[in-house]
């Protein structure tokens, strides 16, 4: 075909429920990418499979298939997703499971398994793969113990073997957000995957419509311009076999489609732009050319790239302790005096308990006098009310859970006009902690498989 | 004329590891040249000293005409692990967008 249309109905989970059916009704869509998987999605998951052998997949999407299944498949629209999670085939057993009891058949579905390496993590580290925190340097082996997921980040390859094997839906586990539209365009067009300028505009192309409304004019800075934001379009590209590819949305969408929008979100969560590392390629956002082609309509060419490196990127997550958050409403007059009154007793009633926190490990926030841009926004010198909101954490369970019993008292032990605490006491919270770490690529791809069953 | 950088520019920012990024982003060609000699990393560190506790780094997106800023260690420590509010770098860009420029008052448009 000449060109291919690739929507985004989901940038994360948590993201809304409607907007890929919106995308899927809303006008012609060739591919549709949706991401379940937040950085530490995988470690509840792995909760989840422990409790369950059944479980670990992304069971929203199974609610989205029952949905719109039969116009999938009546459409051929072809979905791509992460859902798959830690159980990419309990995920296809379960879509299998709603065909049927819709009476709805021919069509298959396609896993792709093998970014799972916690199983590995042993072995791995022995054989001389540090696997050491990108950030700190510190090797894996010295959390080994709390790691509770460890996942490689595929890229498209596996996706497009899957499409060209015919799959309806892609169901995989980790994959990098940018093969959701790489994949489609390296297949529909035959690309080569040494072709990194190509390679590198499919990536872009993804990173552009991964975040789902935030190039369309979600969290836009001139916000008053964008028409319609409750009815925001979700993203549609048209996809050239050159490489070129235009940024629009479904006809009668709200939110807007423009060279800034587009702009925005090219640098969001950057790093370096001329080296945008993904696992298919090397690309260079500093080559990027965008033309504003018509009204919500961004041309974008020029792309070019270099080879992929010979790491994938591996995100892995590991418990880390507890923490917990408490909020009370405090109005004025004199709330801040109030506030930091209230928070002080706080404290001082938990070291009477015997219980203290470390400074880097409990926090004060005034909301509403600064807490998002200290040194920089005014804070008010007499706000009429305040959100005090008081957070620790800390290895030791019990101090955390101590520590959300002393919020309710003040309300009668306390300063006056302190409202808004609902909710029952805040329990503390495991914290599950990201580690970025690179893996040699070969003790990877070797073991990706990719699997498709028909309905 | 010194006027804040929403007069003349937009931005971007989000979370990269225990740090925020920012991009920001000129009106025009004309303006990315104040702002490339203007809005340096050191700065931003200024600006930012309540909330920026590591180095800032500034990178160059003509093509774009934008800058590309990392604060680092800005977060609390980032994603789950932090007890801010602020732990996305959501707002940053938003706060880069007060930092005052000297723009000749040929360059600038009616204010909204």
């Amino acid at each position: 075909m000449e060109t291919v249309r690739i929507s985004n109905g989901q940038g994360f989970w948590g993201d809304s429920v409607d907007a890929p059916v919106e995308l899927l009704r809303g006008g012609e869509i060739d591919y549709l990418g949706m991401d379940y998987l937040a950085e530490v999605t995988l470690s509840i998951m792995m909760r989840q499979k422990l409790k369950n052998p059944e479980a670990g997949y992304a069971t929203d999407f199974i609610g989205f298939v029952r949905r719109v299944l039969p116009e999938l498949v009546q459409r051929n629209v072809r979905v791509i997703c992460n859902a798959g999670g830690l159980n990419p085939h309990g995920a296809r057993a379960k879509v299998f499971e709603v065909a049927s009891e819709l009476g709805v058949s021919g069509f298959k579905v396609a896993v792709v398994e093998g970014d799972d390496i916690l199983p590995r993590l042993p072995e791995l580290i022995a054989s001389g793969h540090e696997l050491a925190n990108m950030e700190t340097a510190e090797p894996m082996a010295s959390i080994i113990d709390r790691v509770t997921s460890a996942n490689a980040y595929l890229g498209a390859r596996a996706v497009v073997e899957a499409l060209g094997q015919g799959a309806l839906i892609v169901l995989c586990g980790r994959v990098t957000d940018t093969a959701l539209a790489l994949a489609p365009m390296a297949y529909e067009f035959g690309w080569d995957f040494e072709d990194w300028d190509r390679l590198s505009a499919g990536t872009i192309a993804g990173h552009i419509i991964e975040c789902g409304a935030q190039c369309t004019g979600g969290n836009f800075s001139r916000w008053w311009e964008v028409p319609d934001l409750w009815n925001v379009g979700y993203p549609v590209l048209e996809a050239s076999a050159d490489g070129s590819f235009v940024v629009t949305k479904h006809e009668g969408t709200g939110g807007m489609v423009t060279v800034d929008t587009v702009s925005e979100q090219l640098l969001y969560e950057m790093g370096d732009p001329r080296e945008y590392v993904g696992p298919d390629c090397v690309a260079d956002f500093t080559s990027i050319r965008l033309d504003q082609e018509g009204p919500d309509r961004v041309r974008v060419s020029g792309i070019k790239g270099k080879p992929r490196t010979p790491f994938l990127k591996v995100s892995a997550s590991y418990l880390e302790g507890f923490k917990a958050s408490g909020q009370l409403t405090v109005s004025g007059p004199r709330a801040v005096e109030k506030a930091e009154l209230t928070a002080a007793m706080i404290w001082q009633r938990l070291e009477r308990a015997g219980v203290a926190f470390e400074p880097d490990q409990k926090t004060v926030e005034l909301l509403g006098v600064n807490a998002c841009l200290p040194g920089i926004t005014a804070a008010p010198d007499e706000p009429p009310e305040l959100v005090l909101r008081l957070g620790v954490r800390d290895h030791d369970r019990g101090k955390v859970a101590r520590f959300g019993k002393e919020i309710a008292p003040v309300i009668t032990s306390g300063p006056p006009g302190v409202t808004g605490f609902a909710g029952g006491r805040p329990k503390p919270q495991e914290v599950v902690a990201y580690w970025p770490a690179l893996l040699a690529r070969a003790e990877v791809e070797d073991r990706v498989r990719v699997s498709v069953e028909e309905a | 004329m010194l006027v804040p950088l929403y007069r003349v520019a937009h931005a971007r920012s989000g979370d990269k590891g225990d740090g925020s990024n920012v991009g920001l982003i000129a009106d025009t060609p004309e303006i990315y040249a104040l702002i490339l000699e203007q809005v340096t990393a050191e700065r931003v560190k200024e600006y930012f000293r309540e909330i920026c506790k590591g180095d800032v780094e500034r990178f160059e997106v003509p093509n774009l005409n934008a800058l590309n800023f990392i604060l680092h260690d800005s977060l609390g420590g980032g994603g789950t692990e932090s007890l801010k509010t602020e732990a996305q770098g959501k707002t940053h860009g938003q706060g880069l967008l007060t930092l005052e420029i000297e723009v000749p008052a040929n360059l600038l448009k009616p204010a909204n």
